[in-house]
């Protein structure tokens, strides 16, 4: 390969950078690439590139429409069929620790927030109902940090994400068994203005 | 992001609930056990219109819930004084009273009512308190109260808390409403309510405000109250939580919790919103701040050590220390008004109760029998501790007295009632 290949080469992908950053300017949701996407290492491998991604991120630009939620069915948050309409996260008594089987829904998320950089996450930590409500509310907290940080080593920054806990608060009253109790173990994930 | 540039914001807050009480069902009490030793007094039914609450009964029911008085029946006896002059104390002698309460009410021109009262011993024949009141009628109940709190105090050497308030958070029909009653569950007003849960609401020391925690905006901020105005400020509302707001007991400032994007830590914060301190760093759930009485210490619950404890760290900061040792699971400490002794919620076997440590002697005793009793708050004069309960699977309040004799649940038919706070004397 000689010099004047290379600059060519480079020259082209310089362009290519500027075209991208022209695009980036335009109010867009990519066409939900990293939604469809079901293979969760793809996300998880590769975080960093999902921003610089080529080509195939501009197409989807014009489909996007900012204020209309008119259609439901466009909207891959709301999309019944859609990982990124799955919202919780549950956890064993006394832990917070997530666990494997939700990884493809935090890899999911992980993608479109990485793919949308005004979106904005929060996730909202739940306890059981034992205990006082105060230190609940801590509780909760805590099992929303763990699954902020799941996030945030899939290259999800702070910025982006809220944690937060309702406690108790959400709780079904009353729970006689352990399958109630830990229906209330959770994390939900939201996203803002939604 | 900069944790300290939240803007506090005012706001003129109309509660539409605020004014209109009628619809509100009081709290029904419900009386068990009792002092070794009650008093016996006789509490003649006041010389009074018959469309007015009847100040007697209000009286006579206040000093039967402290568990101290044996309120006689009256009914045997032929006279019905009203003034100390008109009294047969051979009369009230043979009904084995030792005290006996005399009054009236006068309608006065100008929509003015005078209440007047006389407190005598009846085996020395002698007047121990009188006291006459000009009020508006709306103020009957309130000074029925008062009157009681005048014969307590007399005749006990304590003072009185009929005359107090309590604070509680009613959920009935998917909404949540902060109300406050007089002491004996009567007179309930809405503060504030919401479609999302409000807990953790805690009185200024002078009885103006309350601070509490509200989820309106779909996470937890901390807002403080004017009870006469309604005005509301936003004390706390930075990332993540904010929550388990404490005023320190000059009321200039309160102990809060706040998670900006990690754990539960303390903070102090000024009343009006300024000057936010960060209390206690740790990698563990630091929370539910309360202040020594003489407001050196805020004692607190953490899991640093494994299992939730309850700890002190000084009030301008430094290194915490550990308070209990008993017992795997201790939480929510709040102080009796003297300082000697700190109230709890301990896991008891699987059930969580109300717990009383003595400080000196570090002995505990356990006070309630529920399964999930929470939110322990002593009346202003540390004889009595109002708690959360469940009675049949809905929430309900209970009291008991500090030596775990005396006994009492306060329930509203309907209602789902929770985190009390005990309100202070107010003059």
């Amino acid at each position: 390969m000689n010099k004047g290949m290379m600059n060519k080469k480079l020259l082209g992908s310089l362009l290519l950078a500027v075209m991208l950053t022209a695009c980036k300017s335009t109010p867009m949701v990519d066409k939900p690439a990293g939604v469809e996407d079901k293979s969760p290492s793809a996300a998880a491998t590769k975080p960093a590139d999902a921003a610089g991604a080529p080509v195939a991120d501009t197409s989807g630009v014009k489909e996007v429409v900012i204020d209309s939620n008119a259609n439901a069915g466009a909207n891959p948050l709301k999309d019944p069929n859609n990982i990124l309409s799955k919202r919780n996260i549950y956890f064993d008594f006394d832990s917070d620790a997530v666990k494997a089987e939700f990884r493809p829904l935090i890899e999911a998320h992980a993608k479109y927030l990485l793919a949308n950089s005004n979106a904005k996450l929060i996730l909202q930590g739940n306890t059981d109902e034992r205990g006082t409500r105060e230190y609940n509310l801590s509780l909760g907290q805590r099992r929303s940090v763990s699954v902020k940080k799941s996030f945030n080593l899939l290259g999800v920054q702070d910025k982006q994400i809220e944690t937060v806990s309702f406690g108790e608060e959400k709780a079904s009253p009353n729970c006689a068994d352990e399958n109630c109790h830990q229906a209330n173990r959770r994390v939900d994930v939201a996203y803002e203005n939604e | 992001m900069n944790i300290f540039r939240h803007a506090v914001a005012f706001t003129a807050f109309l509660i539409t609930s605020f004014v209109t009480t009628a619809s509100n069902a009081a709290l029904e009490i419900e009386i068990s056990g009792g002092s070794a030793q009650q008093i016996p007094i006789a509490i003649v039914p006041f010389g009074q219109a018959g469309n007015l609450a009847k100040v007697s009964d209000i009286v006579g029911a206040d000093l039967r819930r402290s568990g101290l008085f044996r309120v006689l029946e009256t009914g045997g006896v032929a006279s019905r004084p009203t003034d100390l002059a008109q009294v047969k104390y051979g009369e009230w002698a043979a009904l084995q009273a030792q005290a006996l309460v005399v009054g009236s009410v006068e309608t006065l021109p100008g929509n003015r009512l005078r209440v007047n009262f006389k407190l005598a011993d009846v085996l020395k024949q002698t007047q121990l308190a009188g006291l006459e009141y000009n009020i508006a009628p709306n103020q009957l109940r309130m000074t029925a109260h008062k009157i009681a709190d005048v014969i307590y105090q007399k005749l006990t050497g304590e003072a009185g808390i009929f005359a107090s308030r309590i604070a509680y958070i009613n959920k009935s029909k998917g909404r949540y409403a902060l109300q406050v009653a007089d002491a004996d569950g009567e007179n309930p007003q809405t503060v504030v309510s919401s479609n999302e849960p409000i807990i953790s609401p805690a009185w200024s020391p002078d009885g103006s405000k309350i601070a509490y925690v509200s989820f309106e905006k779909k996470k937890p901020i901390i807002f403080v109250q004017s009870l006469m105005t309604g005005q509301r400020l936003t004390l706390a509302s930075f990332k993540g939580n904010n929550s388990a707001p404490a005023w320190s007991p000059d009321g200039s400032k309160l102990a809060i919790v706040l998670t900006h994007a990690a754990n539960s830590q303390l903070y102090t914060i000024n009343a009006d919103g300024t000057g936010l301190k960060q209390l206690t760093k740790s990698s563990a759930i630091d929370t539910e701040p309360a202040w020594s009485p003489d407001a050196k210490w805020v004692y607190f619950s953490s899991d640093r050590g494994g299992r939730p404890q309850i700890y002190k760290v000084s009030s301008i900061g430094g290194e915490a220390q550990r308070v209990t040792f008993e017992g795997t699971y201790n939480l929510s400490p709040r102080f009796s008004p003297d300082g000697k002794s700190l109230a709890m919620i301990r896991n008891d076997g699987g059930k969580f109760r109300v717990a009383l440590q003595d400080l000196t002697s570090g002995q505990v005793q356990i006070l309630s029998e529920g399964a999930q009793d929470e939110s322990p708050s002593f009346a202003p004069n540390g004889r009595v501790l109002l708690y959360a309960t469940r009675i049949g699977g809905r929430g309900a309040l209970a009291a008991v007295s500090s030596d775990g004799r005396v006994k009492q649940r306060l329930s509203e038919s309907g209602g789902d009632i929770r985190e009390p706070a005990w309100g202070p004397l107010l003059n």
